[in-house]
């Protein structure tokens, strides 16, 4: 069963031609690296599935994108409903300025969820997988921007699981964390695999290296190999990927 | 560094430093000057200069208020026992009500025997009150010159009747003003409120990119146009209209004022709740969105409780300039200084007040104090808007730091 | 579709027709002046003082008025509040001081224009005795703009990036220098804008020079600054409200709100046009 496809997609903002011609397959239950230079279309591509990019006024773009066998760009889907079972985890972390209880239940309120009893079955459940449960369990009226950067992003990470996406996208999740907090949070990312699958966009090869399954190098719009993670990084089949994880440019 | 340029430096540091304090300056000298022509009116008896007021010996009454006095002149209090004194119907006696009761031989062709005249009247006339210049009154005065309280703040402020100019004894209750400040105000906010927050969503949520460079010079010119000019289209458009459509004798009604005054505060409360509304987090929008949301409950759920203390600034601003306008609400609530209830009645605010009668005052008279006091109430006003906005920030700044 | 998209249409037509409703406000008072002013307007109009108890003739008097006022009040209000900004911005570190600064002009912006009247005919008028004049009105007016100059000066500088002053401070070069050469040049297009917009703003203001300046009816120009002058704004406001007769006196008044208005807001459409023109050109560098 594949999870998440695109086919021979293209993107562009106004001239600028940021994915050319991508086609990559995401299998269940893997972590899946995304690396590149900057400005290579990291983000872009995450951005693709739970149509976030649809927000810039000047993207545009063609080829498909298939979310459990559905067609996510296409006309009858509703975007709400592809959002709500897409999870996205930003490069900062971005709780809102509520308690902790309700960042994890906004996605069931706006998805129509109100009975009081799911709500906290939930929020307890998502907040026992992102293991932030034991720190907050007594403090959850508390406004989520009193936690640390660490704990914001695995509230965040909550806050996602709360509405049971059976994806799960990742921008960076690490990048403005200290080492401490990082490694948490890739705990989290290898107990998260078991239930979900996770694209990961990430500048730190260690990192996708000790965490993901398959790595994705991309590199000015193109995706130039995707591969096993042990075999990208110890072998890879291009030159272009040799150069970059060597360190020669990017 | 060469000496010249040093002394040079020096000059332009100093003169930098005292253009800075001017402004410190200016708001000091204007509260001193406020202060100074205002708090007259309470330091000053309102009766006339070089007129008396002046009862029966036998009266006991020891002193009269302005209130009692303007009473007793409106013919409201008749008899000497309303104010605590003897049973004694009151008799008013000024200059205009001699020929009643003195003939013109008895006074001599040029009044030579009135203060004689007036001294036997006051001895048999136990109820008399006399209002008169002070010439006329005799040296061996047989009435006793009764003193006239100074105003009290309270009668400044909860007195309804707004006489200034009424002879024996002006009014200043300003009471009528400050319900028509408000009425008008609220009236405004009410207008302005909800377009003002509508036309802000729209313009920083809903409007695309050409649409909100279609509405953003609409709000500047909305602005730029001079209070006058909307006053004077409130006059000519919306005064006749509302006469017509309520079927009233006079269009000029508070119902005018708050619509004139509506529009004018709405540049003020676009302009910052739109600034406030823009100032989400880009991120809260998109983790708003990312979790299934639509626009309008990641609108009403996030951006709007992020953006609160702002959209409460824009409205306090709005409010800020609809309490201080002048001469638009002049022009539309028709110029009644009685005090009234109703958004189909006229009204004065107190800025209108100031501007419609400081031209007829005298210098250092108790009516110009009095319009200076009114304006110290204004000045009041408006620095409890500074300062609750001020407050606001600091309390903002202090909940996102936490972030 | 859904009752959550059903909703969110339903609520957004409701906003967009709101703000719809204050698009139309302005056509309609634009469009109001524009068409009852236009068959007023004619040379003779601009050129020629008002006669016949103000049912003829023009509104020449009162546009010399207004200038001299609007001139007058800039002497005062530019420098004094340019500088200040400056001050403000460049020199003061965070302290009281500063704060304290900060919250005056603040309350200065808010107090309304009738009570800066009030305090120009007490001080100017009544106290140094410069009478009913330009001078009186002029400084008023100027103490009134100061704020805003303030602030807009103080914003033109906030824009201008801290990597410049730091990189002049760098060369060797004294605050004073840095000010004069890297940071003014920068801000100045800022700044310039702002004033034009200030500018807008005295030239349609009434309650200030109500008692300090204006004339009800004074047919000739001013030859000095203790002068009277009428001026249009105020003109408008007597020829709307007390003129002898009201019928014949119309005409004359939406001329004159025709023509406040035009100069009012080509000040501020010639700042906005500036502005588009800065923001271009920043953002080509
Ligand atoms: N909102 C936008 N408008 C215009 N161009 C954009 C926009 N977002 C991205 N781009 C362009 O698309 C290209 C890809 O950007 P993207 O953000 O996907 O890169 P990235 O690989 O995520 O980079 P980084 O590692 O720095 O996050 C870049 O050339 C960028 O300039
Ligand atoms: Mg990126």
């Amino acid at each position: 069963m594949t999870h998440a496809e695109v086919k021979n997609v293209n993107v562009w903002y106004d001239t600028i031609h940021a994915l050319k011609d991508v086609s990559l397959k995401f299998e269940p239950n893997t972590v899946t690296a995304l690396i590149g230079p900057s400005g290579c279309g990291k983000s872009t591509f995450l951005r693709l599935f739970n149509r976030m990019n649809d927000l810039i006024p000047s993207f545009r773009m063609d080829g498909t994108v298939m979310v459990n066998n559905q067609d996510v760009y296409s006309k009858e889907i509703r975007i709400d409903e592809i959002r709500k079972n897409v999870g996205m985890v930003f490069q900062k972390p971005n709780p809102f300025p509520k308690s902790i209880f309700e960042n994890v239940a906004y996605g069931l309120r706006v998805n129509g969820i109100n009975n009081k009893a799911v709500v906290e079955e939930t929020v307890e459940r998502s907040l026992r997988q992102s293991a932030l449960w034991d720190e907050v369990k007594d403090v959850l009226k508390k406004s989520a921007l009193e936690l640390s950067g660490g704990q914001q992003q695995r509230l965040c990470i909550a806050r996602a699981l709360a509405v049971e996406p059976k994806l799960i996208l990742m921008d960076e999740p690490a990048s403005s964390l200290d080492p401490i907090s990082t490694a948490r949070i890739e705990e989290l990312i290898f107990e998260l695999k078991k239930t979900y699958t996770i694209i990961l966009v990430t500048h730190n090869l260690q990192q996708a290296g000790r965490i993901s399954d398959l790595t994705a190098f991309f590199y000015l719009g193109e995706l130039i190999e995707y591969n096993l993670t042990k075999k990208l990084f110890l072998n890879p089949d291009n030159v272009q990927t040799q150069n970059y994880i060597t360190g020669r440019f990017g | 560094m060469t000496k010249a340029r040093r002394i040079y430096e020096k000059i332009v540091t100093g003169i930098l430093f005292s253009s800075s304090t001017i402004t410190s300056l200016t708001v000091i000298l204007i509260v001193v000057f406020l202060f100074r022509e205002g708090i007259g009116l309470f330091n000053t008896t309102p009766t006339e200069k070089n007129y008396v007021i002046a009862v029966s010996r036998q009266n006991t009454v020891p002193v009269i208020t302005s209130n009692e006095l303007a009473d007793i002149f409106n013919q409201d209090i008749t008899n000497w026992k309303q104010l605590g004194g003897r049973n004694d119907s009151i008799i008013r006696l000024t200059l205009n009500d001699l020929s009643g009761i003195f003939t013109e031989e008895e006074l001599g062709p040029n009044l030579e025997n009135f203060p004689q005249k007036l001294n036997e009247y006051v001895k048999t006339t136990p109820g008399v009150i006399l209002y008169l210049s002070k010439e006329y009154i005799p040296k061996n005065f047989a009435g006793r010159i009764i003193p006239v309280k100074k105003i009290s703040l309270l009668d400044f402020i909860f007195g309804k009747h707004w006489y200034p100019t009424s002879t024996p004894i002006p009014q200043f209750g300003i009471w009528p003003m400050i319900v028509g400040t408000l009425m008008v105000t609220f009236g405004a906010i009410l207008f302005a409120l909800p377009f003002g927050m509508a036309t802000a969503i729209f313009m920083s949520e809903i409007a695309g990119n050409r649409l909100r460079t279609i509405m953003k010079p609409v709000v500047e010119l909305l602005a730029g146009i001079p209070s006058v000019v909307y006053g004077f289209f409130g006059l000519v458009v919306l005064v006749p209209l509302i006469q017509r459509l309520f079927g009233l004798d006079v269009g000029e009604t508070v119902l005018a004022g708050s619509i004139v005054l509506g529009i004018m505060a709405l540049p003020t409360m676009v302009t910052v709740a739109e600034d406030a509304l823009n100032s989400t987090p880009k991120s809260l929008r998109e983790a708003s969105l990312a979790l299934g949301a639509s626009e309008l409950q990641t609108l009403f759920r996030v951006v709007i409780p992020y953006a609160k203390s702002g959209i409460s600034t824009a409205v306090i601003l709005g409010t800020g300039r609809a309490i201080g306008e002048t001469m638009a609400v002049l022009m539309v609530t028709g110029n009644s200084t009685h005090v009234n209830y109703s958004f189909l009645q006229p009204t004065r605010t107190i800025p209108a007040t100031i501007a419609a009668e400081l031209g007829d005052t005298s210098f250092g008279g108790v009516h110009y104090n009095a319009l200076f006091a009114l304006a110290i109430v204004l000045f009041l006003f408006t620095i409890i808007i500074n300062l609750s906005v001020e407050v606001i920030k600091n309390r903002n700044k202090e909940v996102n730091q936490r972030g | 579709m859904d009752t959550k998209q059903l909703k969110q249409k339903i609520v957004f037509t409701i906003f967009g027709m709101m703000s719809f409703v204050v698009v139309a406000i302005l056509v309609i008072i634009l469009g109001f002046i524009v068409f009852r002013g236009i068959g007023a307007i004619s040379w003779e109009f601009l050129t020629t003082a008002p006669k016949d108890g103000m049912t003829k003739g023009g509104i020449f008097p009162a546009i010399v008025g207004t200038g001299c006022l609007v001139i007058g009040s800039m002497i005062f209000a530019f420098p004094v509040g340019i500088l200040s900004g400056i001050y403000i911005h460049e020199y003061l570190p965070e302290n009281w001081w500063k704060k304290f600064l900060r919250m005056m002009t603040n309350n200065l912006a808010g107090v309304p224009s009738i009570v800066f009247g009030l305090f120009g005919m007490a001080l100017f008028v009544n106290y140094l005795k410069f009478g009913d004049s330009i001078l009186a009105g002029s400084l008023t007016l100027g103490i009134l703009a100061l704020p805003v100059v303030i602030r807009l000066t103080e914003e033109a500088l906030k824009a201008v990036p801290d990597g410049l002053r730091l990189g002049s401070y760098a060369l060797g070069a004294s605050k004073i220098q840095t000010i004069q050469k890297v940071v003014l040049p920068v801000a100045f297009p800022n700044i310039l804008t702002g004033l034009i917009l200030s500018i807008g703003r005295v030239s349609g203001e009434t309650a200030p020079i109500l008692f300090t300046v204006a004339a009800y009816f004074l047919p000739r120009l001013p030859e000095s600054i203790s002068d009277q002058v009428m001026a249009l704004p105020y003109h408008l406001y007597v020829l709307a409200t007390s003129g002898t007769n009201m019928e014949e006196t119309r005409p004359m008044a939406y001329g004159t709100a025709l023509v406040l208005v035009s100069i009012v807001l080509i000040i501020n459409l010639s700042a906005s046009l500036l502005r588009r023109k800065i923001q271009k050109k920043n953002k080509m560098n």
